[in-house]
Formats: structure tokens, sequence, C-alpha cells
């Protein structure tokens, strides 16, 4: 019984990590320019894809690798140059569509540039399984774990320490104020959706060897890590963190104790009842409207 | 011209096309596309009162299109309900679901009510796809065309007037809720909520009835949509990209209009109609045609059309 639950533990955090990315993906966007962007998940995506494609030509798969993120920044480029920055009128609910507008079509390209199949990524460590408790879990995990941390840490420190990094925070706080002391907003915002959809891309490829790939992919990654974002409060990175994990963690434990059928039900009606008690989400806090 | 208001000018045009199609296109292929306009219209007028008027954002109205369609599929195979108290029967599980869960998530303002009502519509897909004995799973099932009268309705023909005949009524009725107080408050709620409160709209009832009305205009379309095609899946009622289709049609055809609601659900259904043509190019073209449609003309094409009308006239 230990064992099961170490079990679920383990697969939770690891599929946790991978939403917590997408979710901080997410708050980045969405604290420099207030898009909820569901094409989020279709960054995750396009980099795997491209990795699996580029290594499959015979590129050393960290090459493949660098290769993917980078595609996946040009899209997150793209996305903000020649799409949402020209619809800056537009109401919440039309960059809603906006944005999902993109993930179609980022599933398109990713469909006639790549094919319609599952691909897979060969894991850093072998898939030689580690025993824990009598629990086995796959080398891939810890990889997925660690580069998380990492990214986390170097978001942290990125806008904390840099003058970019806190260019984005002044952004986030007050866009006109931070025009007013001279911070180059349309330049910072650029680099949020590149960093953004780098983070994305990054995500993807890691998760590949578990989860596998498909042009598809992206939509419900999408959806999970906008869920993951709000569960934690929309706009808080740590927030952002802590909602994917939960969200795995939930997913892990009642797809394993109760249903596995309806594993994304528990998520989704955790979702639910953190927002019935907590409208704010998890560590968001409670934003009183001026008049 | 004061006799030409919008609504009987909305309501005397969607007469004319529903009546005059059949006589211009005398093709099954093509009343079965005006039956799916006149069906998703009826969900996407809903729907914008909820979005449109009180603005309230909802990405899981398909939840309540899955209960109206599996209603009609379930409760004359396993309940021996006739089809057409089936439809009654949708509509009241609908109201009663959104009146259950409408309370806690009315609450909930912006992006935190969008990924509710996503959850909503999530849970609905699952459990459709899940309780196979019931619903078959996610092949899903065969549904029983109902006997009106002594003849059971089942020709392309007869589905086409009955689904324009209720967009029609759905139509007029939707126009009575936005001109009555119900529609002024929730104007007032969606222009600002504390100035609303402060003038006395009570504020959780009026959305919560919106949102009730709501999922009951998108349970009948369901019902209607089940019933006219005699076959329904999870994906093709409830699933996820059903609600970003019924959210595209509002936001596409104009928030707050009921005419452009209806302009906008023909823009949806028929895109996909004129884009097998470009067979693989296919999503890559839908994703683009989004986009722009927002980039270029983010009040709706309804709205922009009409006022480049305008302003070349003058």
């Amino acid at each position: 019984m230990l064992s099961d639950l170490v079990q679920y533990a383990a697969s939770g955090v690891t599929v946790g990590a991978i939403y917590a990315l997408i979710a901080l993906g997410f708050t980045l966007i969405y604290n420099s320019t207030h898009v909820a962007n569901f094409a989020q998940g279709d960054f995750a995506m396009l980099g795997a894809m491209t990795t699996v494609f580029v290594a499959a030509a015979g590129v050393p798969v960290v090459a493949a690798g660098i290769l993917g993120i980078l595609a996946a920044a040009c899209a997150g480029l793209l996305l903000y140059r020649a799409a949402i920055s020209f619809a800056k009128n537009s109401s919440v609910l039309g960059l809603i569509v906006l944005t999902i507008g993109a993930a179609i079509f980022l599933k398109g390209v990713a469909q006639i540039v790549f094919d319609k199949r599952f691909h897979s990524l060969p894991a850093w460590f072998g898939t030689e399984p580690i025993k824990v408790l009598d629990a086995t879990i796959q080398p891939q995990s810890f990889v997925v774990l660690a580069g998380a941390a990492v990214i986390v840490f170097a978001l942290v420190v990125f806008t904390k320490k840099t003058l970019i990094g806190k260019g984005i925070l002044a952004i986030s706080q007050n866009q006109l104020a931070a025009t007013l002391v001279g911070i180059n907003v349309t330049t910072i915002v650029t680099l949020a959706f590149v960093i953004s959809a780098a983070i994305g891309g990054t995500a993807g490829i890691l998760a590949t060897p578990i989860t596998l790939t498909s042009y598809d992919a992206g939509t419900l990654l999408s959806l999970k890590g906008f869920a993951a974002a709000m569960l934690g409060g929309m706009g808080s990175p740590m927030g952002a963190v802590i909602g994917g994990l939960v969200l795995g963690l939930v997913e892990a434990f009642g797809g394993g104790l109760i249903s596995s059928a309806y594993k994304d039900a528990f998520a989704f009606l955790a979702i639910l009842v953190v927002l019935a008690l907590r409208p704010q989400g998890l560590v968001g806090s409670f934003v009183r409207e001026r008049v | 011209m004061k006799f030409l208001t919008p609504r009987i000018l909305t309501v005397a045009l969607l007469v004319i096309v529903v009546a005059l199609t059949p006589v211009v296109l005398q093709s099954n292929y093509y009343l079965r596309v005006m039956t799916l306009i006149y069906v998703f219209g009826l969900a996407a007028i809903g729907l914008n009162l909820l979005m449109g008027f009180a603005g309230q954002v909802s990405l899981g109205h398909a939840g309540f299109v899955g209960i109206g369609a599996y209603a009609v599929g379930i409760a004359p195979t396993h309940l021996g309900i006739p089809g057409l108290y089936a439809i009654v029967l949708g509509a009241g599980v609908s109201a009663a679901v959104a009146a259950i869960i409408g309370k806690p998530i009315l609450k909930l303002r912006g992006h935190y009510l969008a990924v509710a009502t996503l959850g909503f519509g999530f849970l609905v897909a699952l459990l459709l796809t899940n309780e196979a004995s019931w619903t078959g799973g996610p092949d899903g099932m065969s549904v029983p065309r109902p006997v009106i009268f002594g003849t059971r309705i089942r020709t392309v023909e007869q589905w086409y007037w009955i689904t324009g005949g209720v967009l029609i009524l759905g139509t007029i009725i939707a126009y009575n809720i936005a001109s009555s107080s119900t529609g002024r408050a929730l104007r007032a709620i969606h222009d600002s909520e504390i100035a609303a409160h402060t003038v006395g709209v009570d504020i959780a009832k009026q959305k919560f009835k919106v949102f009730v009305i709501s999922a009951v205009y998108a349970s009948l379309a369901g019902s209607l949509l089940a019933l006219s095609n005699g076959h329904i899946t999870p994906d093709s009622t409830a699933g996820f990209l059903r609600s970003v289709e019924l959210l595209t049609m509002v936001v596409l055809g104009g928030l707050g209009s009921i005419a452009s609601s209806i302009l906008g659900t023909a823009v949806v259904v028929l895109l996909p109609q004129v884009l097998t043509v470009f067979h693989e190019y296919e999503h890559l073209v839908l994703g683009l045609v989004m986009m722009l449609c927002i980039i270029l003309m983010p009040a709706g094409v309804v709205p922009t059309i009409l006022r480049r009308i305008k302003g070349r006239a003058t």
C-alpha cells in the first residue's frame, strides 16, 4: 500500500512539475499583457515535435533540444508581434478567441510540417527504473523535476535581479506608470512572450520521454496549465508552481485510488471546490475594486 | 422608419431566410447545413445573453448542449420517456444543474469564471464518455426519432422546419428578455457591477437568472441537434472544442447583439464546410481566420460591417 502511495506521489509530482512550467509561462504572459494565452501548451508541443524531428535527422539530441526551444521562442515572438500586439482594443473574450485561434493555427502547422503520429524522445539516463520504498520511479522523472526547479529558480533570479526582469514586474503592476518612467513596454512584453514560450518548449521536451507528444498534444496541456495558474491564483508565479503541483498530485491520487477513468475529473473538481471556497485561488491575494 | 426596429427587422429577415432557403437551395446537404446553423444559433443566442449582455464568460457551455443531447438519447432508450418529453426533461435538468453550480461559480470574475465553467464542461464530457452503459461511451449512441401526431419525424426537411421555427421563437424570446428589466439590469452589470449595485440591481440574482436561461437555450439546442442527427457522441456535443465554437460564434458575430450571434453562427458552421477544400490545411486556415477576424474586426463581424455601411451613407 505504501509503495502505491509513493508511486502516485512520484508520478503526481512529475506531471505536476510539467503543469507548473506551463502555468508559469501562462502567468508571465498574463502579467505583462493580461492575456490568457491558450496557445501555451502548443509551445510545449512545438518544442517537443521540433526536437523529435531534428534529432531524427541525425542531429545530437542536445542540439536538437536547443533548436526545439528556439522554435517555441520564435512562435512566442510571432504570437505577440504578428497577432496580439495588433489586437490591443479587443475585449477579454476576443483575446481568448484570438489565442485559441493561434493554438489551432500552431496545431495546423505542426500537422503539415511534422506528422499526425505519436513520438517519443530517448530518456536522458535510460529507462532503468529506480526503486524507492518498493515504488519504481523513472529516471526521467528526476530530470523533469530538476529541470523545473532550475527554470523556476532562474526565473525568480531573473525577475528580482535583472533590469529586464524588474521591467516585467513594473509592467505587471501598472503599464502606464512603467511607460512614464522610461521602460520600453513593447520590448519587455515581447521578451516576456519569448521567455514564456521558451519555458513552454522546454517543458514539452522534458516531458516527451514520459508522456509522448503529437501535433494535438497542446490543447490539454494549455487547459491544465491555465487551470493550474488559476488554482494557484492568477498572476502569482509561486501560485502557478503550487497550482501545478497540486493539480498533478490530485490527478495522480484520484486516478490511482478512486478511478483512473475520471483522472481529469478530479483535477477540475478540485478547482471548482477551491474556487468556491477561495475565489482568488490558493495563494492569490484579494483585489478590492476601486471606484 | 420607427417601425423597423432591429428586433422586427431581425425576426422578419429570419422568417424570410427560413422560408425561402428550401426554395432556392433544393438539396438535402444545404438543408442539413442550415439546420446546423439554426440549432447552434439557438445556443449562441443564449450564450450571448450571458456573455454579451451580462459580461460573464463561459468556456463550458457545451456541457449543457451535452445534457440536452443525451437527455433525448437516454430517456427514451433507458427510461421509456418519449422524445418530446425528454426535451423538456433535458431542459429541466440543465436548468437545475445551472442553478446548483451557478450560485458558487458566478461569484467568480473574469478568468476565474472561465476556468470554473471550463471545468464544468470537462466534467460533463467525462461523465458522458465513461458511463458507457448509459451513454454508449466515446462512440456515442443513436437517438430514437420522436413521434409527433402519429408520424415519426425523421426527414431532413422536417427537421429543417422544426429547428427553423424554434430558432425564430428563441430569437423573439431573447429580444424580449433583452428589453425587459432583466435585460437592462444585465447591461448595467456589464458596464459596472458597482454602479449597478449602487442603483439597486440585485447582481447575484440577475447573473443567476441569465445563467439558467442560457443553459436552457444550450440544452434545447443540444436536444434538437441530437434528434435531427440521430446519433450523438460526447465530443460532438459536450467536448471542449464545442464550447470554443460556441464562444467563437458569439464573439465573431459581435457581443451584445442577438442578430449578430446568428450570423456569427453561420460563419462558424459554414467555415469548416468551405475549408474542406483545403484538406490538410484546414486547421491552419481556421486558426488564421479566427485570428484575423479578431484583429481586423474587434467589435465583431456584424457591427464592423454595419458601421462601415453607415459611414459610407453619410
